[in-house]
């Protein structure tokens, strides 16, 4: 490679330098500022002056000083080694720059995302003399007890094996040489991939499969698909990292790529000590085992945050191409977007709404639309998913922000968290009324295959009943609940108990965390059962007050708390519902 | 000796823009000379070519174009650190205030800090008890927390900060806090409070005070959280202590900001307040913490005013996507007589499910405040239909939660400002209120804590418990 001119800084302020004499340096590539070797990235080319947002603080750089080109786009390294990590934005591995420079990150800290040392064990899946293209599965490393990374070839190349090694290789020794017709190329297990270009597959499939969350309220009432996009807008404190730290830990995703952007470091601590102690509920190993972190947080430089997600979503399709479902959890998207609109502001560009850059929606929808469920490249066919969920934190948590609006227009579930769920302390504090989920229809089919042929038609069912108590309760405080007939008086009764014993759900509580899917229709079914009597005791007259006290009310609330390998319980509390109308009716 | 500059081009508001300089970097000190000798202090905002922009902290009245001397320091602001700080005054920029000597330094640190990395922060789960059972009982307070409390003009946020800071300890440890206090263009008498307070209780011993009053230099806000974090930091982080840092009043820090930015002429953010607001606040707030393998921690409530009691200001706003909850005071129960006026329902302290329970404070504490909350909320409601249909209109089980919200605001909201209530005081007070309900209607309890704690409708003696 010709060796770049280096330029000189002639304007700092704050995350922006401005250089001069980079004339032949490339847009978005990335460039080394100053003696400190601070990491940065052309975002403008102007003649031979480049506009350099820079990942690490700027403090005592000043005009005069150099800035040196590498000639390459900001890439990540993917191969053996991601899972378990924690990297910032830019893919630098915070726990190995803590053991280098200690309790605060320092500027200039370079150091390799994969380690350099690490052996792994390579186990080939291809023979000798094989033809194989970009995408195909070399081989695989056990990376954890429950991730078979497989080694892929990169995209875009294709030959005959003349090569492959078995036994443990680091992941820059080569492992393969294949013949392209390039000439003899030798593989390693590391591949390295700019974040900002999305990597390919073969086509994309229409979402069929639930990603299944053990939320209720999500499952059941607003579903997210393998391979699907949903964002999670609302106000301060009202329940968005609780609830993507619960789909990190409950989603049925392979991988979980969580991208902490400009939010707390507790949070990210959290994560870090929870996780390694939690078990997978299906293959019953720890839930880091399939997780890799992404940690730029609120007080780390802004211009990484702006890179975080696009550095997240790049190991995330890495994933993908090994034919694996990943789901990516982004909070929050909304300090990524005033990551852009700070560097804009800098760039003095022309604003757009609430001074945002008017290229906002277009990043955003870039963003999003490199989830999808895909058929992923290679010889045969492999199927992969990528599912995003981005939350959103919208000024006053109100939805007209422009955030909110452009993310909208490009996903397919919004759950809508509302401060007046939050305060009566209703968690998740998804508004069942405002919430929507694109999905439910294509994945009807699978859930009444996989779960019970009437699951969609109870999920209609309680959703009527809620949408009904929203009416009644209008009506209630305009002139008393003693206005309302019985039957109403009933479905404010039954929509209480969807609320409260269904969709309410305490993160925090061993057993209520997680909600099978199977338990989820166990659960709504009950209550539904317990509405059917409830209007047949009505009809043979027994009065509503009696029906509102019953005694079984107890045990259907605390249902929730029926363990997953119990489920043989919810008949007898159905049966028990029998009984106690039974006897009422008989009074009656 | 660095070069002397006179070079000033323009002046607008705090800014001075300087021309023809030379080696000048980003983020730099710069000492500014008067004509009439007096001496500030500044920073570089922006740097190009050989032009510097340049905020001067104490404001820029008497400065003028042709005689003012500039000096870049080629470092960045900073702080002198001994253990010489407890019991001093300083100014918000960390001169000292009271008349006592320069501090010696062990060493000096740069008031920016550098980010803590997210892999080396240990996370908070120790309790902190503050006797006001308003937080301790249902807002938690953790060793560690950012938990800032939200108010509005004339309400006691002062006294319920002083109140905190007499009265945090960590159970069982005996250990009790150096507290770093940040006032930013409060009035005397505010300072005066706290300064009064802090003398009697003999806090002042173990406590530094930054003081930037509300005639003092708008711009030196920017500098005071930062400086008292440093102290803070120091303190915690190189000798082990346990420190609260209290900063007030956060609106005028953020107004500083404004101004800063209107002179810059930036495109102005929600209602006129920069665009980079959030991680301006989160540069300071997110020093709060734990470090693994470290003793001290730093716990940090800042305080701060609304404008008209608005919670969706982009101040309070903002803060909240910062901190781990909030206490709102309320204007109503502040009406009410009822102090601290703590608004219950809307505040929350995030890191409570890790600080409480059994061998933290007690087994009961979480179903008990679970079920507190939701029955107060509930009275809540029924107050509200009261208001439109009259008492008549509830039903009989909203009557009790009725009088449930009025007992529970007067008894145990409410308590006196030198009131102390240890943690078991505050359950067992709970359990005494919940007492009005039949045991049926306690849903968010557990069968097994119900058992041990309620019976009756009296909690059981504490053999039993
Ligand atoms: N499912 C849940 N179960 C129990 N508690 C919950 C649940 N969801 C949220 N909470 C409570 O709400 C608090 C705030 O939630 P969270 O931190 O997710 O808010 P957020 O929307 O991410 O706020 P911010 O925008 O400030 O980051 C939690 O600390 C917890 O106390
Ligand atoms: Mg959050």
């Amino acid at each position: 490679m010709e060796k770049l001119k280096e330029g000189r800084i002639v304007k700092v302020s704050g995350p922006l330098v401005v250089a001069e004499g980079m004339a032949g340096a490339k847009m978005y590539d990335v460039v080394r500022v100053s003696e400190m070797n601070l990491i940065g990235e052309i975002i403008r080319l102007e003649r031979d002056m480049a506009s350099i947002q820079v990942y690490e603080e700027t403090g005592g750089i000043g005009p005069g000083e150099p800035v040196y080109p590498t000639g390459a786009p900001l890439s990540v390294e993917l191969g053996p080694g991601l899972i378990e990590s924690i990297y910032d934005g830019i893919q630098r591995p915070l726990n190995l720059i803590r053991d280098a420079v200690g309790d605060n990150i320092s500027r200039g800290v370079s150091l390799p995302a994969l380690s350099r040392e690490k052996r792994w064990k390579f186990t080939p899946l291809r023979k000798v003399g094989e033809l194989v293209k970009g995408g195909d599965h070399l081989g695989e490393v056990e990376e954890t007890s429950i991730l078979l990374h497989k080694i892929l070839l990169p995209p875009g190349m294709e030959g005959r094996i003349i090569e492959i090694k078995e036994g443990e290789f680091t992941v820059t020794d080569p492992i393969v040489r294949v013949e392209t017709k390039e000439g003899i190329v030798e593989v390693p297990m590391m591949q390295i991939w700019p974040v900002r270009k999305l990597r390919p597959y073969r086509e994309k499939l229409s979402p069929l499969i639930p990603l299944s969350t053990g939320q209720r309220v999500i499952d059941t009432f607003f579903p997210i698909s393998k391979g699907g996009t949903a964002c999670v807008p609302g106000p301060f404190g009202s329940g968005k990292t609780v609830v993507q730290h619960q789909l990190a830990k409950w989603s049925d995703a392979d991988v979980i790529v969580y991208i902490g952007c400009g939010e707390r470091g507790n949070e990210m601590t959290d994560v870090l000590m929870e996780f390694p102690q939690l078990k997978d509920p299906r293959s019953d190993e720890p839930l880091s085992k399939r997780t890799v972190l992404i940690a730029n947080t609120s007080n780390m430089p802004v211009a990484a945050r702006e890179a975080s997600v696009y550095t997240g979503i790049t190991i995330a399709e890495y994933f993908r191409d090994m034919g694996y479902s990943v789901a990516v959890m982004a909070d929050s998207t909304s300090r990524w977007a005033e990551a852009m609109r700070e560097i804009s502001g800098r760039l003095e560009e022309m604003p757009g709404e609430e001074g945002y850059p008017a290229y906002l929606g277009a990043r955003i929808a870039a963003f999003y639309e490199r989830a999808g469920r895909v058929t992923c490249l290679g010889s045969d066919t492999k199927e992969g998913a990528l599912s995003v969920i981005g939350a959103v934190s919208p000024p006053g948590g109100d939805l007209s922000d422009p955030v909110v609006q452009a993310t909208l227009r490009v996903v397919k579930v919004f759950w809508s968290l509302e401060d007046r769920l939050a305060y009566r302390r209703h968690f998740p504090a998804i508004s069942w009324l405002n919430s929507y989920s694109l999905y439910v229809e294509n994945l009807e089919e699978y859930l009444k295959k996989e779960v019970a042929e009437d699951f969609p038609d109870l999920r209609g069912e309680a959703m009527r009943l809620l949408e009904g108590e929203a009416e009644l309760e209008e009506i209630v405080r305009l002139v008393g609940i003693d206005s309302l007939s019985t039957s109403d008086r009933l479905i404010l009764e039954v929509a209480r108990s969807i609320r409260e014993d269904f969709l309410h759900q305490n993160a925090f509580h061993d057993e209520d965390t997680y909600t099978s899917l199977k338990k989820q229709y166990r659960i709504l079914k009950l209550i539904l059962h317990f509405y059917e009597r409830g209007k047949d005791g009505l009809k043979r007259g027994v009065p509503i007050q009696k029906i509102e006290e019953i005694s079984v009310k107890g045990q259907i609330a605390r249902a929730k708390y029926i363990p997953e390998d119990e489920l043989e319980k919810f008949a007898e509390i159905e049966g028990e519902i029998d009984k106690e109308m039974g006897n009422l009716m008989a009074k009656g | 000796m660095q070069k002397e500059y006179r070079t000033i081009a323009s002046i607008v508001g705090p800014l001075l823009f300087v021309e023809g300089v030379e080696g000048v970097k980003y983020g730099e000190l710069v000492g500014v000379e008067l004509p009439s000798g007096e001496k500030r202090r500044g920073q570089v905002l922006e740097v190009e070519r050989d032009k510097a922009l340049v905020q001067v902290f104490e404001g820029t009245t008497g400065i003028d174009i042709p005689e003012t001397k500039i000096r870049f320091l080629a470092k960045g602001l900073e702080l002198p650190l001994s253990m010489d700080l407890l019991g001093r005054v300083f100014s918000g920029l960390g001169e000292p205030k009271d008349g006592g000597p320069r501090i010696l330094p062990e060493r000096w640190a740069d008031i920016n800090g550098a980010p803590i990395n997210p892999y080396a922060r240990n996370y908070p789960n120790e309790f902190i008890q503050t006797g006001i059972s308003a937080i301790d009982g249902l807002n938690t307070l953790v060793r560690g927390q950012k938990l800032p409390i939200f108010s509005g003009s004339g309400l006691p946020h002062n006294r319920l900060a002083a109140q905190i800071g007499r009265q945090a300890e960590v159970l069982g440890t005996g250990e009790t806090f150096a507290v770093v206090f940040a006032a930013m263009g409060i009035t005397f008498e505010e300072a005066q409070f706290f300064i009064e307070d802090f003398r009697r209780t003999g806090a002042i011993e173990r406590a530094v005070l930054f003081i930037n009053l509300a005639h003092e230099p708008t711009i030196e806000r920017i500098a005071t959280p930062r400086v008292a974090f440093t102290a803070a930091e120091y303190l915690a982080f190189a000798k082990g202590m346990h420190v609260l840092v209290i900063a007030t009043d956060m609106t005028n820090y953020c107004e500083a900001l404004r101004e800063v930015a209107a002179a810059r002429r930036e495109i102005p953010g929600r209602r006129g307040y920069p665009g980079y607001l959030y991680t301006d606040l989160a540069s300071i707030y997110e020093r709060a913490g734990r470090l693994k393998g470290k003793k001290g921690s730093i716990t940090f409530i800042p305080i701060l005013t609304m404008p008209e009691d608005d919670k969706t200001h982009p101040i309070p706003d903002l803060t909240g996507y910062i901190t781990e909850g909030q206490i709102i005071l309320s204007r109503v129960l502040h009406r009410k007589k009822i102090y601290p006026p703590v608004d219950v329902l809307p505040s929350l302290s995030r890191l409570k499910d890790k600080g409480i329970g059994e061998g933290k404070t007690r087994d009961d504490h979480a179903d008990l405040f679970n079920q507190l909350f939701a029955a107060y909320a509930r009275g809540k409601e029924a107050q509200e239909l009261a208001v439109i249909l009259g008492e008549g209109a509830l039903s009989e089980m909203d009557r009790i939660y009725f009088r449930f919200a009025e007992v529970f605001e007067r008894r145990y909201v409410s308590q006196e400002e030198f009131e102390n209530r240890s943690i078991e005081k505050t359950l067992d007070l709970g359990w005494e209120l919940l007492a009005l309900f039949p045991r049926s209607e306690l849903k968010r309890v557990r069968e097994v804590i119900l058992d041990k704690y309620f019976e009756n409708g009296v909690r059981k003696s504490k053999e039993t418990a």
